[in-house]
């Protein structure tokens, strides 16, 4: 098999920025001394008087990009998730969420694949935080094609945006010719009749492994790339649980209040089916690399056809 | 405006901000009133503004980070013109555009807040968009010295001490009291000016119920440069109306209607003594 071209979502945040400032002359980006770590550095070393770096001082830069918001900027505001969204999460909720400005949170180690420095940063409640704010869109990019294009969605979006991204490096899976990125919208990104998998970040590439996997034993899966968590695209989901009639989420993240959950409260309500939610089962994560992170809470593509293969 | 016309209107506003909280049956009076100068001098005097244009691009900008006063706010924008004075009666009742705590889409209001420790990182924000943006207008915001207690305060005023951003006010309430007891008593902030100077502000201290001292202030602001100014200004909680002044429990509770017979009485003396 060839070398599949990998890039973390991170490292496309930071280079999308520097590529979107001449067409945005209003963005402005801010960081809390990790620029280097969340490759806002890129921008900084293009744009460094468009880079405002605040300090390890998460809360109050929150509340300096609503206030740039207010004057005209449009602020992309960085940290790692657990600073951004758990930290800075009140906020969020008051300073940018309910008087619904136009600031966007570029937030990057979320998960697991946060890797050796252990639980304290690897952010799994992220998602669930930002999508119970009123107003707040929030995606979780799969890879480098799709991260860049939620940075310009959100650019061209007026409103506040969350957008996760995660450290290390992830396959390339969506430089197709016919790419096309919208907020909400879904993409079935593997056509099947037996099981749907809804997967979101860089567990759309283990969910595909996975799918694979399954064909050999004669299990059709169909893949469905979830990029927003919200707004949702639920006609996606019911359709695909409406042919399959079985449903598996696969999420980085807890399977309290992310994907999952998102997806439950679509299926309980229009079309009652039975899911299986794939994440961190209500527990920390841990010290170690990201693979083998990724290995151990079965998010990887064994772990997914694993789990599946039980489901159905 | 004058000194004298100045106080007329704070008495006005005084007097709206009584008979808000109490239409309402809830809300602040203690630091509403403890402020009232200061938002009379802000919207009446200091300010770039047009109530007619209150989205006006280049317009002073104003937080009041101690959102819990919005009675105070709101008082001064309806007399300033930018709503009906008689809409005060609505305040924090289902339906009316006087929420509890100020709102981004009530005219005149810059920024929801509330949540205190918020309001001030906003305004640094705004003062950083018009420095980045080469703008002059200038940010004002209100804290109250329990607020700074709030560690966002600090890092917010870090920010902007570093940043050196002169086109930035920010004004401390002092009247001393919250909701627990006297500040110092609950968990002291003082010196509050030494902290303030600490992170590299020019500070003042003036007396907040004097238009002579309040001028100076705003003036001296205006006039500090390379630097962010705060002005601390030493107020009496409740001013104005006899039974709340320096009661630590009217802070956020409402006049009945004996009461607020009282207070408004005690407001038409100072009125009249005006004339």
């Amino acid at each position: 098999m060839a070398d599949v071209k990998k890039i973390a979502t991170r490292e496309s945040y930071g280079n999308a920025l520097k590529d979107l400032a001449e067409e945005f002359p209003n963005l402005v980006v801010l960081d809390a001394d990790l620029a280097e770590a969340t490759k806002t550095g890129i921008f900084r070393k293009a744009y460094p008087d468009r880079h405002i770096d605040c300090g390890i001082a998460e809360c109050n830069m929150m509340g300096v990009a609503a206030g740039l918001s207010l004057v005209g900027k449009i602020p992309f505001v960085s940290s790692f998730a657990m600073f951004a969204a758990g930290r800075a999460y009140e906020q969020v909720r008051n300073s940018v969420g309910y008087p619904h400005l136009n600031v966007k949170i570029g937030a990057t180690h979320a998960g697991i694949t946060v890797g050796e420095d252990g639980a304290t940063h690897q952010c799994n409640e992220d998602i669930a935080l930002m999508r119970t704010i009123p107003g707040m869109v929030v995606m979780v990019p799969s890879d480098d094609v799709e991260a860049k294009a939620a940075v310009r969605a959100a650019l061209e979006y007026e409103g506040p945006v969350y957008i996760r991204f995660g450290r290390a490096a992830v396959p390339v899976i969506n430089d197709k010719p016919d790419y096309k990125f919208e907020i909400g919208k879904g993409t079935v990104v593997r056509p099947g009749k037996d099981v749907t998998i809804v997967a979101t970040g860089i567990c759309v590439d283990s969910a595909l492994g996975a799918a694979e996997k399954l064909a050999a034993d004669g299990i059709d899966a169909e893949v469905i790339n979830i990029c927003t968590i919200k707004p949702l695209d639920e006609e996606i989901i019911i359709n695909s649980a409406k042919k399959t009639g079985k449903v598996v989420t696969v999420e980085e993240h807890s399977v309290i209040g992310g994907l999952g959950s998102a997806v439950c409260d679509c299926l309980s309500e229009k079309l009652p089916t039975p899911v299986k939610k794939i994440g961190m089962q209500d527990v920390f994560g841990e010290s170690g690399s990201a693979g083998a992170l990724v290995a151990k809470y079965g998010l990887d593509a064994d772990g997914v056809y694993a789990s599946v293969k039980a489901f159905v | 405006m004058n000194n004298l016309e100045l106080q007329k209107t704070a008495n006005e506003v005084r007097k709206g901000i009584v008979t808000a909280v109490h239409a309402a049956k809830a809300g602040h009076p203690g630091g509403s009133l403890s402020a009232a100068d200061v938002f009379t001098y802000l919207y009446f005097e200091e300010m770039n503004i047009d109530p007619k244009n209150p989205d006006q691009e280049d317009r002073d900008r104003f937080v009041l980070s101690k959102g819990h006063t919005a009675p105070g706010l709101y008082s001064a924008l309806a007399n300033r013109g930018y709503f009906p004075v008689e809409d005060l009666t609505t305040l924090r009742k289902l339906g009316s555009y006087l929420q509890g705590h100020p709102c981004i889409h009530i005219p005149g209001v810059d920024m929801s807040s509330g949540s205190l420790g918020q309001g001030i990182s906003a305004a640094v924000g705004m003062a950083l968009g018009a420095k980045l943006g080469g703008k002059d207008f200038r940010v004002y915001t209100l804290l109250g010295d329990g607020e700074i207690q709030e560690g966002q305060v600090w890092e917010a005023a870090m920010f902007a001490g570093f940043r050196k951003l002169d086109n930035l006010v920010v004004i401390v309430d002092n009247n001393g009291l919250q909701i627990d007891g006297p500040i110092d008593k609950v968990c002291s902030p003082y010196p509050i000016d030494e902290k303030f100077k600490a992170f590299n502000f020019h500070v003042i201290n003036c007396n907040a119920h004097d238009f002579d001292e309040l001028r100076a202030a705003f003036k001296e602001a205006r006039e500090t440069k390379g630097m962010p100014t705060a002005i601390v200004v030493h107020s009496i909680k409740g001013k104005g109306v006899s039974f709340m002044e320096n009661q630590c429990g009217w802070h956020g509770k409402a006049p009945n209607d004996e009461e607020y017979a009282i207070a408004m009485a005690d407001l038409e003396k100072i009125g009249a003594s005006l004339n």
